[in-house]
């Protein structure tokens, strides 16, 4: 025996099922910055006057092999969908098909936006079917793929109904207090007041607040539906109904479309305005936080407020127009265009059943998920997403626990709602044995101890980091830690 | 994939196990457990019908080659530079490609210590003490200026100056962006192609939030003013905004240097080529209003170990805590393409940026002397330094050039009744000979 046999027995000990990260390590960092590996400043001679240029400009200078290797290993220290399972709630974390990469990366894709459109008929082609097939999708008469992202959608919708109403004073958005943050933002962005809506008792619309809360004031109303309860707003009718006696309009949310594909369409249910969350939905890669698309759809009468340029049908095939009344430009040009080349390329490939079968299994999973995890959760029936709650656990803390065996955690502390939320999504990506690991990992977090969860995670590149510290303090690049 | 004969291709359940999770949750079919009212229900038919993964290839391959096959000479904002190898297979790496945004730092240091070299090769090229790691695009970037000019110039008024040579989108998306801060938008003339500083004085006063000027501008001119405008602003107590792209500033005089309070810009300028105007979003301010900027910040930090770490900080200023007041609505951002445009940029290295950038200097010279070579063709119009491109003036109508061009497999601007613009990179540049032997005869 060696002196080896102490700790061969502690990991064998330690050993859980699941995952150990790849962990570089150098001294008190991890991997060390590019900067840290070779800089170099050079000095800048042009042909230009000695004013009009600086003198030097330095930046890390490494050779193709040094930086294959400096991604690569940085790469290890992150996690991806094709890694493990990726429950977030609302954020529809489905897997990424690799033929969509293939197809935004036809070479005929690259082309610049100032072409004239009779040079252009291939990305207006896409951009023509793709428009034409989330109007079917959301029951919208007109779709415009120009938002960058979700968020750009929100605005764009509200800049229509800004557009609609003009003349008419109208000042408030309304919007139930479990919708995503970026409603209001949107909102207040375009110069409304927010009035806040409280969730009823059951976690959806609550018809007599509703009731207070509108009046000739309303603009808008923002619904996500099935909301992050992942609960479908059943009176769905009658909202649109009072809401458009007072001469508002409806906003649809379309971070939770998954859960609606082929079964019911907003269009169908009174949404004048909403949009779509390509990288949720149509499983456009999410990209570390972007680049995704947001396009936003529309009812007939409200065709002529969409963005400029809109593209339509033409004698010799389509063509890029300013509508009459458009709200102007929510992009510099067209938008993410690779993005959406990626989710018209999905779509096609899924097809009616496959959309279906999309929101199937969603609902399906989740409810198999939800059955599977001995936690409570307070509201239903639900959808494609359920939120638990962690109860006398802090869920940021069962979350980081989580992270252990092996499993992306859930979306913690929100909506607010429910108390310690763990907001849940599996998507239809996940088949049984995946979600079974991911009932167990919420299971045996469930039984530890607050000192075990305040420990974790261990398992991951990085222990718990210190988030106080790095917003009190904030050095934000490799100058900022040079001065330290 | 013989599992299921119909269906999504990436919902891998077997019969079985379906089977199984029906029994779980104790319904017979998927369709038991939606609680949908009939009345809202759809039981129509999409119309969309499916394809194979090799169908689906050849018909997007077929659709997109309906696109004319030219050779682009189209700036304006939206550029093409090689993009070497390594950045399209570093970052098609699934652990960047597929990762969602960093929430959980301890699991995703990787992306964020990428976003943090990116937010820092900003800080060197602007000069500046802080950069965020993304945002739309430049026109964007210059709508969250604006609006980010607004909150720290409150109490100062209410006006926006732009220059009189804009791209119309990117004037677009800020009047969107200004409107809901009940800002307006005013421009400002401009003299041979560069900012008419003494008309600038005239237009400016005390009521003034920001003064945006662009360095190269739309046109590709070098402005050689900036210290001028960046003194006028400074003494009507607005901001100075300048609008640049990262291949720029890398021989350009820093933006700090020239008062400038913010740099936004197209930073897809690398990493991206042409992509139909997708872009990324270049913001860079002072430090002053680190907790006025837009979108996500990638900080420093330790963790349990005591090692340095990485994560999204400051997040109080940001929709998801601070809802409608909130710095902005962002929250999907363009990380990724952040990401290549940081591997594009480490792969140039400081020398090979700087050559990048001569080389638009330089090629841009040799270039419009050529075009300015054919007859009944002046080129290029404004006495200035160009970068990357630059405008020609023609006897003939600019539209039947662009049109006949494009017939002989060339794309140029036409901006004008008599205006013609040309971009040229490393990317297009083995052509220019022929295209402008083709200039040549559709100007006889």
């Amino acid at each position: 025996m060696n002196d080896d046999t102490p700790t061969s027995d502690r990991q064998q000990n330690d050993r859980q099922d699941g995952y150990d990260q790849a962990r570089w390590t150098d001294g008190d960092r991890y991997e060390p910055l590019l900067s840290e590996k070779n800089s170099h400043e050079v000095s800048v001679n042009t042909p230009l006057p000695d004013d009009l240029t600086r003198d030097s400009l330095e930046l890390p200078d490494l050779s193709e092999p040094e930086l294959a290797r400096h991604y690569t290993r940085l790469s290890q220290m992150n996690y991806g969908i094709e890694t493990g399972p990726f429950p977030l709630g609302s954020c529809t974390m489905k897997y990424n098909p690799k033929f969509a990469e293939d197809v935004a990366a036809i070479p005929d894709a690259g082309v610049h936006p100032d072409r004239k459109d009779r040079t252009l008929q291939g990305v207006l082609g896409v951009y023509g079917t793709l428009q034409e097939h989330l109007a079917k999708i959301g029951g919208m008469d007109a779709v415009t793929l120009q938002p960058p992202a979700g968020a750009a959608g929100e605005l764009t919708g509200v800049l229509i109904a800004q557009a609609y109403h003009e003349g008419d004073d109208r000042t408030e958005i309304i919007i139930p207090d479990s919708a995503h943050g970026t409603n209001f933002a949107s909102a207040a962005m375009a110069g409304f007041d927010v009035v806040e809506l409280p969730s009823g008792e059951d976690g959806r619309v609550d018809l007599d607040a509703l009731e207070a809360a509108i009046s000739e004031d309303t603009a808008l109303l923002m619904l996500t539906n099935p909301n992050t309860l992942g609960l479908f707003e059943r009176d769905i009718v009658e909202i649109s109904e009072m809401v458009h006696d007072v001469g508002g309009l409806l906003y649809y949310d379309g971070a939770n479309l998954n859960a609606l594909l082929g079964r019911a369409r907003p269009g169908d249910m009174g949404f004048d305005i909403m949009h779509y969350n390509v990288h949720k939905t149509f499983a456009t890669p999410h990209g570390g936080g972007g680049p995704g698309a947001g396009p936003v759809g529309v009812r007939e009468d409200l065709t002529e407020y969409l963005p400029t340029p809109h593209i339509r049908g033409s004698d010799d095939g389509y063509e890029r127009y300013e509508p009459a009344e458009t709200i102007g430009k929510i992009h510099g040009f067209g938008g993410n265009w690779l993005v959406l080349l990626r989710a018209a390329a999905y779509i096609r490939r899924l097809g009616d059943e496959g959309l279906l079968d999309a929101s199937a299994k969603s609902v399906l999973n989740a409810n198999y998920l939800a059955d599977q995890v001995d936690l409570e959760i307070p509201f239903g029936p639900f959808h494609h997403e359920f939120v638990a709650s962690a109860d006398d656990q802090d869920a940021a803390d069962a979350a980081k626990r989580m992270l252990d065996y092996g499993v992306h955690p859930p979306t913690t502390k929100w909506p607010e709602i429910v108390d310690e939320a763990l907001m849940t999504e599996p998507t239809e990506v996940e088949n049984k044995r995946t979600l079974d690991q991911l009932a167990a990992a919420f299971n045996a977090v469930a039984s530890e101890d607050d000192e075990t969860l305040e420990a974790a995670p261990q398992r991951t590149a990085a222990q718990r980091i210190d988030q106080v510290g790095a917003a009190r303090s904030p050095r934000l690049s490799w100058q900022a830690l040079d001065k330290e | 994939m013989g599992t299921h004969d119909t269906g999504s291709p990436y919902a891998p359940h077997t019969p079985s196990e379906r089977n199984a999770m029906l029994d779980a949750v104790g319904v017979e079919q998927e369709a038991d457990l939606f609680d949908i009212p009939a009345d809202v229900r759809f039981d129509g038919e999409l119309g969309i019908s499916a394809r194979s993964e090799q169908q689906v290839r050849a018909e997007m391959r077929e659709v997109l080659g309906e696109n004319d096959d030219l050779v682009e000479f189209l700036g304006r904002g939206h550029y093409d530079h090689y993009v070497p190898s390594l950045v399209d297979h570093l970052a098609d790496r699934q652990e960047f490609l597929t990762s969602y945004t960093q929430y959980q730092p301890e699991i995703a240091q990787g992306f964020l210590q990428v976003l943090f070299e990116y937010q820092s090769m900003l800080v060197e090229l602007s000069g500046l003490g802080v950069a965020n790691c993304s945002l739309y695009d430049a026109a964007t970037a210059l709508g969250e200026a604006a609006t980010l000019a607004s909150r720290v110039r409150e109490t100062s008024g209410a006006r926006v100056l732009i220059p009189e040579q804009l791209r119309a989108g990117k004037q677009g998306v800020l009047e969107n962006y200004a409107d809901g801060a009940d800002l307006t938008v005013e421009t400002y003339p401009m003299a041979d192609g560069a900012v008419d500083t003494a008309a600038l004085s005239d237009t400016i006063g005390d009521d003034v939030v920001m003064v945006y000027a662009e360095s190269p501008t739309v046109r590709g001119v070098i402005e050689n003013s900036l210290n001028e405008i960046g003194s006028l602003a400074d003494s009507h107590d607005a901001l100075f905004c300048l609008g640049s792209d990262p291949v720029a500033l890398s021989v350009l005089e820093k933006p700090a240097a020239v008062g400038a309070d913010v740099v936004i810009g197209e930073a897809a300028t690398l990493g991206l080529g042409t992509a139909y105007g997708m872009g990324l979003g270049m913001f860079a301010t002072r430090e002053d209003f680190l907790r006025q900027v837009p979108g996500r910040l990638v900080g420093a930090s330790e963790d349990e170990s005591g090692r340095r770490t990485y994560t999204l900080t400051l997040q109080t200023r940001e929709q998801h805590i601070r809802r409608e007041r909130a710095t902005s609505n962002i929250c999907t951002n363009q990380a990724w393409v952040a990401l290549r445009a940081a591997i594009h940029a480490a792969s140039l290295g400081p020398e090979g940026l700087v050559e990048t950038a001569t080389d638009c200097i330089e090629r841009t010279t040799a270039v419009a002397e050529q075009v300015d070579d054919v007859a009944g063709v002046t080129a290029p119009v404004h006495e200035r330094h160009h970068f990357r491109e630059f405008v020609a003036r023609t006897d003939h109508s600019a539209d039947t050039l662009e049109s006949e061009l494009a017939d002989a497999g060339f794309g140029v601007h036409a901006i004008d009744d008599n205006l013609l613009q040309i971009c040229v990179t490393e990317t297009n540049e083995s052509a220019v000979d022929e295209f402008v032997d083709t200039l040549q005869e559709v100007t006889q």
